[in-house]
């Protein structure tokens, strides 16, 4: 086995490695969510993942970006075929390993080319958007520092790894013509043979061809494995969990809240007295806080809340369509869920460092969050529906409300008032029942 | 717009023995504030024009919960849910239908998992099923061909996916529907769901209903069309916000289609 062939099997295995530490990383912080069963109408959960993930329908709601990020993600999907051949090549020190596929070979080849292009151009639009046209969603408030290099980070990746798969096959396709030793004729390079030709490296020296190539096919493969890596780092780890999450996401009617079980038993029993209160819920083991009414932390949202969180792309589409975003108020449905991820991710650092156990860091979502945002909402679900990967922020303000409402007694002054109208009178208004008629007279 | 309006409690038909068609629920928007009282009129002529035997709970009647839930208060909504539920399980009701979008969705949605399991409708819907079973019909023209728009209730469209009825009923006043840019699925709220309508606005540079009522008027449709009486109110104040109210009406489409037939 050669020198290269130890190298590439060694690089591999580590960023396996370490990705699926990370990937475990995230599903043990998931799963620190409330646990809430979602397991029915499977058939339809297929579907909608078949059409909202893998089909994109709601990301050709907005056709410029919808149509650019479709190019970006089947490259993606189809040019990662490639990858198992330079697996393939890397380990066993072969050279095209596929090329015995003829016509087919030169038809994966010739295609990939043309993604990788498409690609190429998608992501340079796509950074005009963001850094020169600075279209708004992508400079709001939320986007700071972080998540606007993140943006960038990206895009100049993908650009950059096109760029070497292009220009490896430019080298390659130079050197089959050539005839050099190891390069078998194959593929077909209607994007690479134009891109050799300009670049002039017929002209070039067989040595430095192979240079190029080598580089390029290292800086490649080695630049996916890296960019495997970053993902779980990044709101780019949405290609992962844009699947499930979908697949997870509410099928019932939009506006239907979550029951909450614990609070009928209560009131049962301060209805009935003959049925006793409920059991208080059990102590968390490993330090975790108890359990509350509404979501004060992490630990209180559904666990799909929290894969949400991960989830999200910071696309901000959602807070394009809010209402109250769009009036000027603090509310954005993108900077909720950022802040549920990014408390999550802080949840984890003090699990890692604390061997598994919960230790109190003093903080929790209203660290990040205010009430002002909070209280904002009009429940509109304009979010919901804007959302490509069926992300829902509305759960996770909706249960951030129950916490201050229920635990902390800190609604808006004037929903008090409400509460106790409704309490007193069995309306939203200071009328009594008797006034419940008085609608037939003119 | 003098026939008496017909109207019996469920009390009343209990006490005979009988059985609605459907339960009228009123809510307490349509019970207490003026501008909807007139919506509740006039959904109760189109019912009384359609022969439906319909009764109300009147002081039976409690709010459903829906502000207090989405203002976090569970236990307030669970309690107003289970006591509703009791009165209308012990009536035997199974047929409910309400002109509140936020009614009509607390009680179809929310209200099965507490034991409250009933068919309701948004008024929308059944007008639309009255005029297709030809048990009403739009009568005259008062409506040719004049433009309106119609605003999607979050809580009706979005949340329960019912874009269509409301149109349809539209459509059957011969009326020429203009749709504003942000319609059905993509519809912006009018600011007053969540329960915004008992709060003030949290600070920002403009209000949600004067956006909404911006682009309403901005298709140059001099009719509005609501389907839910806190649309309607919000609408209303934007619509005169702007200074518009004498050439912009905002109306529920029950107060429509009981205008053009005169009830």
């Amino acid at each position: 086995m050669n020198i290269g062939a130890v190298i590439f099997i060694l690089v591999l295995a580590a960023a396996v490695w370490w990705f699926t530490r990370n990937v475990r990383r995230i599903r043990r912080n998931i799963l620190l969510g409330r646990e809430e069963v979602i397991n029915d109408r499977k058939a339809e959960r297929w579907a909608t993942m078949a059409r909202v993930a893998l089909g994109q329908s709601k990301m050709v709601v907005r056709p410029v970006a919808g149509i650019l990020h479709i190019l970006v993600y089947a490259g993606f999907v189809i040019i990662n075929i490639e990858v198992l051949e330079i697996i393939i090549d890397g380990i066993f020190g072969t050279h095209r390993v596929f090329s015995f596929l003829g016509g087919f070979y030169s038809f994966l080849i010739g295609s990939f080319e043309v993604l990788a292009i498409l690609t190429w151009l998608a992501c340079a639009i796509f950074l005009i958007r963001r850094f020169i046209l600075r279209i708004p969603r992508f400079w709001s408030r939320e986007m700071t520092e972080w998540p606007r290099t993140d943006a960038g980070l990206i895009l100049t990746f993908e650009i950059l790894l096109m760029s070497a798969f292009l220009l490896m096959n430019a080298a390659d396709h130079t050197l089959q013509g050539m005839g050099a030793e190891h390069y078998v004729k194959a593929g077909a390079f209607p994007v690479s043979a134009v891109l050799a030709s300009w670049l002039g490296m017929a002209g070039m020296e067989p040595s430095t061809l192979i240079g190029i190539e080598r580089f390029c096919w290292w800086f490649h493969i080695v630049g996916i494995l890296g960019f495997l890596n970053y993902l779980p780092y990044s709101k780019h780890f949405h290609i992962l969990l844009a699947f499930p999450n979908v697949w997870y996401s509410k099928l019932r009617p939009k506006t239907q809240m979550d029951h909450m079980p614990r609070i009928t038993a209560e009131v049962q029993s301060m209805m009935d007295p003959s049925i006793p209160p409920p059991a208080p819920p059990a102590e968390p083991a490993n330090g975790f806080p108890p359990e509350h009414f509404g979501a004060k932390d992490v630990f209180d949202l559904s666990w799909k809340s929290l894969m949400d969180a991960y989830t999200c792309t910071e696309c901000g589409r959602c807070t394009s369509v809010c209402p109250a975003n769009i009036t000027g108020k603090l509310l954005s449905p993108r900077k909720i869920v950022m802040d549920t991820r990014d408390r999550l991710e802080e949840v984890g650092k003090v699990l890692d460092k604390n061997n598994g156990k919960w230790v109190d860091d003093g903080k929790d979502l209203f660290s990040r969050i205010t009430d002002e945002e909070l209280w904002a909402c009009t429940t509109c679900n304009a979010c919901t529906q804007a959302c490509p990967v069926n992300i829902d922020p509305v759960h996770i303000i909706l249960d951030l409300r129950r916490y201050l409402v229920m635990e902390e007694s800190k609604p808006r002054q004037e929903l008090n008032a409400m509460f106790t109208t409704i309490e007193n009178n069995g309306a939203a208004w200071a009328y009594g029942p008797d006034k419940r008629m008085d609608w037939v007279k003119e | 717009m003098s026939q008496e309006i017909q109207i019996q409690t469920m009390a009343e038909l209990a006490a005979k023995g009988e059985k609605p068609e459907v339960l009228f629920w009123v809510g307490c928007i349509g019970s207490f504030d003026d501008r909807a009282k007139k919506v509740t009129r006039a959904f109760a002529r189109i019912l009384n024009a359609a022969n439906v035997k319909f009764a109300v709970l009147a002081n039976e009647e409690s709010c459903t919960g829906d502000p207090a839930r989405r203002a976090g208060n569970e236990f307030l909504f669970q309690m107003q849910a289970l006591q509703n539920i009791t009165v209308l399980n012990g009536y035997g009701i199974t047929r409910i239908v309400t002109t509140c979008p936020h009614c009509f969705n607390v009680m179809k949605n929310e209200y099965p998992v507490l034991g409250g399991h009933y068919e309701v409708m948004h008024h929308s819907q059944f007008i639309n099923q009255l005029l297709k079973e030809g048990r009403i019909k739009v009568e005259g023209g008062s409506f040719q061909g004049q433009q309106i728009t119609y605003h999607d209730p979050c809580y009706l469209g979005r949340g329960n996916g019912e874009y269509e009825a409301p149109r349809e009923v539209l459509r059957s006043l011969d009326t020429a529907l203009v749709e504003m840019k942000r319609s059905k699925e993509k519809a912006l709220c009018c600011g007053a769901g969540g329960a915004q309508m008992w709060k003030e606005a949290e600070p920002g540079n403009k209000e949600v209903n004067v956006e909404r009522s911006e682009e309403a008027v901005g298709t140059g449709a001099k009719i509005v069309a609501v389907a839910c009486n806190f649309c309607n109110t919000m609408l209303t104040d934007g619509v005169k916000h702007q200074g518009k109210e004498a050439e912009v009406q905002v109306k529920d489409i029950a107060e429509l289609i009981a205008e053009a037939n005169k009830l």
